[in-house]
């Protein structure tokens, strides 16, 4: 059952074991490696890698949306499935070939540079767009520091009559995110110019970028002692806070009441095996590089293990107070609708005050529609229901910037609860970012872009404004649509290809038994018999699935987008429309190129590996040539 | 005889007058709805006759700001149709002419200009004491010089930007440091090639000829 796909040549290109010892021995503090300086920085730098945004924003959704508590199963099962073998995987493979993602699969096998080339590829589109969320973060944060949030409340308009139209009838918090922060445009066609403000704040989080990762890991294992603490700290603090506002146990009652039924769903695996697989950053080739600093008998298998259970935790613990501040913010939406409705009865009827409160609200209202149903009609009474405001199960980009600011303008002291958030959403998005550039920063040096000369802080320096100018998309009147496109196609179908190549290279072509005896050579014991199975069958098998059905999904659906339309019949809600023509090839840019860099990499390497094996045997035809290497080797000893 | 009669009947006409004068959805009118438990909650008054005679009062002096010349009085504010929500109507005559009634845009008026001194008067606000049909202006907005997030942007931005600069002039130093360690180095084994080192030793002075052994090649 052993399959090993033919690998010639492997053992010249990978060190041994003695070298490696040797390796370890001389090193101590010389050499071009960098090194961490403590397990701790290592640690808490993979940590906050994996632990991102989509901690906070998408798991929350997910959770809720699928079934509460009972999401849980699918997600803890699939986490130790998928998640656990994929990570132990690219840190054993790091920390055996001590190099960046491109040098790894190189070495495996030469065809196999396309996956480290991908990886690059997949890692600088999301860096893109993920500085340029920090971006948004970074305004919101700046206008914080002031008495009244400004998306507390709608402007006046022109001239101080009423309320800018827009924003009446939308919501102060819709309003100041979608014009006043993005400025957004109809459609993504027109593009609305470079909004300055968004340009102040991207240039500020890409120089805020460039000082933590100026001399690479010898900056960024500093910067992690607080980009991944702090929000641990935010959300204990947010915790505390959110479980003495009203409502907010009602939120997560909600939020963890499980439905069984939805185990049935096949969406519910779906979702939690993405979910698992992108919260853990795999295949971006950042983590292949931090654990290649790692001195050669660290034990990655327990690494691995921690920073899963750290993640899984960290999930759930976000979602909880997520969802007391959500519970919070729809007890009070409901309250207030309700409170309405009661001053609508009582000032139609004349009746005096406190004579129709919440809870006599329904016996009221149908005495009194049963006296006077016309009168009833002609209010316009508004529905409440706490779960329909429950559910307004909001993701992303809406969480944060709409649901959760709306939800800060409602508790005492704003201010400080915005400016907190904000500082925790900047954290946990700059260490995914450290290990996004690495994953760019480290393929670009192996595949010598720059030359070797040049110091560490001007190849950091280049490729961050490089990319500051190429995210001047972002930042445009249609950049939140260009941003979403590139979220779910840049990020997504390119990642499961590369995380399924990465298994079958290393478990077929590597070699599991050689994958096994490094790992009992660094930590001391061989994998066990999950590590096996999972390696070899489950995990590639889950990652097949997923992404077949991934890519089925993306390709049958209608392309549309969601937009921002104050002319559109519907508005406030987002009116949704085709994509034009032309962002198909983007789209085809975006997917395809990095799948595509796979297999057209091992092709290029095969025709030229063939060309240069022509041109060797016509060299070794004539003797003149082997005279001139008999001179070189004379030439060689009278040197010494 | 008949003008006492007279009298009587103007006595008792007098209140019937001003009873079709105020009345629901009167033209000149206003419609006036009170919140107390909603302002005050448990601190909340109880609204009865002497409220609405300190309304009247307070509506007077209103007028009286508004108009200054002509002085109004209780009497001249006339309420009706109460009701336990705390709601009624009010119109206001004239201090001249008691039948008629001061036109709407000029009761408007006297209640924009005194809106604060009614509102507190009755500890309440513009939204727990309305007067329906007469909005609330609204606030001004406070507009700072420079937006305060450009103040917060300047500060990061700033210090961002010197722990670069710091950050870059201590790894030049640091660099420049090594190559002068490295240059002194190389001059010391120069020195030790020109100065004659022979199997490590060094030998000081200078080479003499006399002392060659040249007698290999002169042996006869």
């Amino acid at each position: 059952m052993r399959l090993q796909l033919p690998n010639p040549g492997l053992e010249d290109r990978i060190l041994s074991h003695e070298e490696l010892d040797k390796l370890e021995t001389e090193e101590a503090g010389s050499g071009d490696r960098p090194k961490w300086d403590n397990k701790t920085q290592y640690m808490l730098t993979c940590v906050g890698f994996c632990v991102g945004l989509g901690n906070v924003w998408r798991f929350p959704y997910l959770c809720q949306s699928h079934g509460g508590g009972a999401f849980m199963i699918p997600f803890l099962i699939l986490l130790v499935l998928e998640g656990v073998p994929l990570l132990h995987l690219e840190f054993a493979i790091g920390q055996r070939l001590r190099k960046g993602s491109l040098g790894v699969w190189s070495t495996i096998h030469p065809y196999l540079a396309g996956v480290g080339i991908a990886s690059m590829f997949v890692s600088l589109m999301i860096s893109l767009y993920y500085n340029t969320i920090m971006a948004w973060v970074m305004w919101y944060l700046f206008n914080s520091f002031q008495e009244t949030l400004p998306w507390s409340q709608c402007p006046l308009n022109y001239n101080l009559t009423g309320l800018v139209s827009e924003c009446e009838q939308s919501s102060p918090v819709d309003y100041f995110w979608y014009r006043e922060t993005l400025n957004s445009t109809p459609d993504i066609g027109e593009n609305g110019g470079l909004q300055w403000w968004m340009v102040l704040c991207l240039v500020s989080a890409w120089a805020v970028l460039y000082i933590c990762i100026i001399r690479g890991i010898e900056t960024t294992g500093k910067a992690v002692y607080v980009t991944s603490t702090l929000p641990y700290v935010v959300l204990s603090i947010f915790l505390i806070r959110g479980l003495t506002l009203k409502g907010s146990l009602s939120g997560v009652v909600f939020l963890f009441t499980p439905n069984l039924t939805e185990l049935t769903n096949p969406t519910t695996w779906l979702d939690a095996g993405a979910q698992v697989f992108y919260s853990f950053s795999i295949a971006f080739g950042g983590l292949i590089s931090f654990s290649s600093y790692n001195s050669v008998h660290n034990n990655c298998e327990q690494d691995a293990v921690i920073i899963s259970a750290v993640n899984g935790f960290t999930s759930v613990y976000a979602a909880t107070v997520i969802y007391t501040i959500i519970g919070f913010r729809a007890t009070e939406r409901f309250d207030n609708c309700l409170g309405g409705n009661i001053l609508v009865l009582l000032n139609t009827f004349d009746l005096p005050e406190g004579n129709v409160t919440e809870s006599n609200y329904d016996q009221v209202l149908q005495s009194l529609n049963g006296t006077h149903p016309e009168v009833i009609q002609g209010l316009n009474l508004k529905t409440c229901d706490l779960n329909t405001f429950l559910s307004e199960g909001v993701e992303g980009t809406g969480l944060a910037f709409i649901v959760f600011t709306e939800a800060i303008t409602k508790m005492p002291a704003s201010p400080v609860w915005s400016v907190l958030f904000f500082i925790m959403l900047f954290c946990l998005g700059l260490s995914s970012m450290f290990g996004n550039i690495e994953g760019v920063l480290v393929p670009l040096q192996d595949l010598g872009v720059f030359p070797k000369s040049w110091p560490k802080e001007s190849t950091t320096g280049i490729t961050c404004v490089l990319c500051c100018i190429v995210g001047l998309i972002f930042v445009q009147g249609s950049g939140n649509y260009w941003l979403s496109l590139f979220d779910s196609y840049g990020g997504s179908i390119p990642l499961l290809i590369i995380a399924f190549c990465e298994m079958v290279g290393v478990v077929y072509l590597y070699g599991i038994d050689r994958f096994n005896d490094d790992i009992e050579f660094m930590i001391g014991h061989k994998p066990n018999l999950f590590w096996q199975i999972t390696w070899r069958f489950v995990s590639p098998a889950i990652m097949l699935v997923i992404f077949v059905f991934y890519f089925i999904t993306k390709v049958t659906e209608t392309l549309l987008y969601k937009t921002w339309n104050p002319e559109s019949e519907n508005f406030p809600t987002l009116e949704e429309k085709p994509y034009p023509a032309w962002i198909y090839v983007i789209i085809f840019i975006l997917a395809g190129i990095p799948s595509l860099a796979v297999p057209g990499t091992a092709l290029f390497r095969c025709l030229w590996r063939k060309r240069d094996r022509k041109s060797e045997q016509q060299e070794l035809k004539t003797v003149s040539d082997q005279m001139d290497m008999n001179d070189k080797a004379q030439d060689g000893k009278s040197r010494t | 005889m008949l003008v006492w009669i007279l009298f009587l009947l103007c006595q008792v006409g007098a209140p019937a007058l001003a009873q079709d004068l105020c009345q629901r959805d009167a033209p000149n009118g206003y419609k006036v709805r009170i919140s107390l438990k909603t302002a005050l909650g448990e601190d909340a008054y109880e609204w009865n006759q002497s409220e609405m005679f300190f309304f009247q009062a307070t509506m007077a002096f209103a007028m009286r700001r508004h108009f200054q010349m002509e002085t109004y009085n209780v009497d001249n504010i006339i309420l009706c149709v109460q009701t336990s929500r705390v709601s009624f109507w009010f119109v206001v005559t004239s201090p001249d002419n008691t039948t008629m009634l001061i036109p709407k845009a000029d009761v408007e008026k006297a209640v924009r200009m005194s809106r604060h001194r009614i509102n507190n008067a009755f500890l309440l606000s513009d939204r727990t004491l309305e007067f329906l049909g007469i909005y609330p202006t609204l606030a001004a907005p406070v507009n700072p010089d420079t937006p305060p997030w450009l103040i917060v942007f300047g500060v990061v931005i700033g210090a961002v930007c010197a722990g670069i600069i710091a950050l870059l002039v201590s790894s030049l130093l640091q660099k420049r440091r090594k190559e002068k360690g490295m240059t002194e180095d190389g001059q010391d084994e120069e020195d030790m090639q020109v100065k004659g080192v022979e199997n490590g030793i060094n030998l000081d002075g200078t080479y003499n000829r006399g002392f060659t052994d040249d007698d290999r090649f002169t042996k006869l």
